[in-house]
C-alpha cells in the first residue's frame, strides 16, 4: 500500500472517528421510535404552514372513508384511558390486554369489540376492516374516548390534551364537521389539522 | 487501542511474520462509512417523519339561541363559499347589497389569493380612512356539504399565506347563498 518511509502516516487512525460515529448511531437508534403502521391510511391535504405536531399529550382523530379512528400518544395515558373507558362501558380488560393496547396503533372499533381487536396480531388487525369508532348521537363513543383521554392526560401529565384531526383530502366536509362538533361540545375550540408539506411557490 | 492481533493461526514461520505485519491494524474505513450512512439515515427519518400541522381555532359554540350574533361592519367582510368540484364563490359585503358581486374563483395563487390580497389592501384603506387602521379584513368561510376537506385546508392555508387577521368558519347557509353554488 504505502512506501516504507511513509508507513506511519499512510493510514489515519480511524478509531476515534469510529467511536464517535457509533456513539451517534446508538443515540439515534435509541431515540428513534418504531413507526407503528397506520390503522387507517389517509392522504392528507397539503399546506404551507410548517408547525410540527407535538410528540406527547396528543390524540389524533383520523377521518377517512366516512370512518373515524382514534389514536393516542403515551403508553401510560393509553392504559389509563382504556381503564376509564372500560369502567364506563362495563368491559373488564386484563393487564395483558392493557399492555398490548399501550403499544397498539389507532383503533377503529366499538368498545365492545375492542377485546377482540387487541387479541389479534398486528397484521390481522390491519386487514380486519375496522368499522370506525361510533360517532352517532345515540352511542357517541368517540366523545367518550376524547373525554376520558383528556382526563387521563391531566391526571398523569398534568397537561391539557392536544387534539389533531387527520382527515383524508377527499373526505366530504360534513364528516369533518361532525368530528369538530364533537370536540366543540367539549369546549375544545382549538386543535390542529394534520397536513402534508407543500412547495414554497404554491 | 483498536489493534487486532490475528494471532498465530498456523502457517509457516516466515509467512506468519508477514501476515502479522499486514493485519496488525484493522482498516476501519468501511466500518466508519457504514456507521455514518446509518447515522444519516436515522437522523433524516427521525426529523422528517414528524407530521406537519395547522392550528385552527374556532369560536365558542353558541348554545343559547337568544344570544345575538355580533354585528360587524359589512364593508370589511368577504364571504367565501366552498362548493363541490373545487367550486369557490366569493362576495364582499352583504349578499343583498354586495360591494363586489358574487364571482367564481379558483384556488391558488392566481385565483383567490390575488383577490384576497387586493381586498385586504382595500379594507385597510377603508379602515384607515375611518381612523381605525387596526380593523382588518374579516373572511367568512362557508364550506357547503359537498365541499371536501382539501378545499377547507386550502382556503385556511390561503388565510395563513395572506395573513388575514380575522376569519371564521360558518356552517349556516342562506337559501340565496346555496343558490349561488348551484347556479351556472
Amino acid at each position: 500500500m504505502a512506501g516504507k518511509s511513509s508507513k506511519k502516516a499512510a493510514s489515519i487512525d480511524m478509531t476515534a472517528m469510529c467511536d464517535v460515529a457509533f456513539l451517534l448511531l446508538t443515540f439515534f437508534i435509541l431515540t428513534a421510535t418504531a413507526k407503528i403502521p397506520e390503522a387507517l391510511p389517509v392522504d392528507t391535504p397539503q399546506s404551507t404552514v410548517q408547525t410540527k405536531l407535538p410528540e406527547t399529550d396528543l390524540a389524533t382523530l383520523t377521518i377517512g372513508k366516512g370512518k373515524v379512528f382514534f389514536d393516542l400518544k403515551g403508553r401510560e395515558v393509553r392504559v389509563k384511558t382504556l381503564e376509564l373507558m372500560g369502567q364506563k362501558y362495563g368491559v373488564e380488560f386484563t393487564d395483558d390486554e392493557k399492555s398490548k393496547f399501550a403499544l397498539m396503533e389507532g383503533i377503529g372499533v366499538p368498545i365492545l369489540n375492542l377485546k377482540q381487536l387487541i387479541g389479534m396480531k398486528t397484521a390481522e388487525r390491519s386487514k380486519a376492516g375496522q368499522p370506525g369508532v361510533p360517532t352517532d348521537s345515540l352511542d357517541n363513543q368517540l366523545k367518550e374516548w376524547v373525554y376520558n383521554a383528556r382526563i387521563a392526560n391531566i391526571e398523569l401529565n398534568d397537561k391539557e390534551l392536544q387534539i389533531a384531526i387527520k382527515g383524508d383530502a377527499k373526505e366530504e366536509y360534513p364528516s369533518i364537521r361532525k368530528v369538530m362538533d364533537i370536540l366543540q361540545d367539549q369546549k375544545i375550540n382549538s386543535f390542529s389539522l394534520v397536513t402534508g408539506l407543500r412547495g414554497k411557490n404554491f | 487501542m483498536a489493534e487486532l492481533n490475528t494471532g498465530d493461526s498456523g502457517g509457516g514461520k516466515d509467512k506468519k511474520v508477514r501476515s502479522k505485519k499486514q493485519n496488525s491494524k484493522v482498516d476501519l474505513t468501511a466500518m466508519v462509512d457504514l456507521a455514518f450512512l446509518l447515522i444519516t439515515f436515522f437522523m433524516l427519518t427521525t426529523t422528517l417523519s414528524k407530521p406537519q400541522s395547522m392550528n385552527l381555532g374556532l369560536p365558542d359554540k353558541q348554545d343559547d339561541p337568544s344570544e345575538k350574533p355580533i354585528k360587524v361592519d359589512e364593508h370589511r367582510t368577504m364571504t367565501i363559499l366552498l362548493g363541490d368540484n373545487d367550486k369557490l364563490v366569493r362576495f364582499v359585503g352583504l349578499l343583498a347589497t354586495p360591494e363586489a358581486a358574487p364571482k367564481d374563483f379558483t384556488y391558488g395563487k392566481e385565483g383567490i389569493r390575488a383577490e384576497l390580497i387586493d381586498r385586504k389592501a382595500k379594507v385597510l384603506a377603508y379602515s384607515t380612512a375611518k381612523g381605525k387602521p387596526k380593523n382588518g379584513m374579516i373572511v367568512i368561510i362557508k364550506p357547503s356539504k359537498k365541499s371536501n376537506y382539501r378545499n377547507l385546508v386550502d382556503i385556511l392555508d390561503e388565510m395563513a399565506i395572506v395573513d388575514v387577521p380575522t376569519y371564521a368558519i360558518v356552517n349556516e347557509f342562506t337559501p340565496e347563498e346555496a343558490k349561488l353554488l348551484e347556479g351556472n
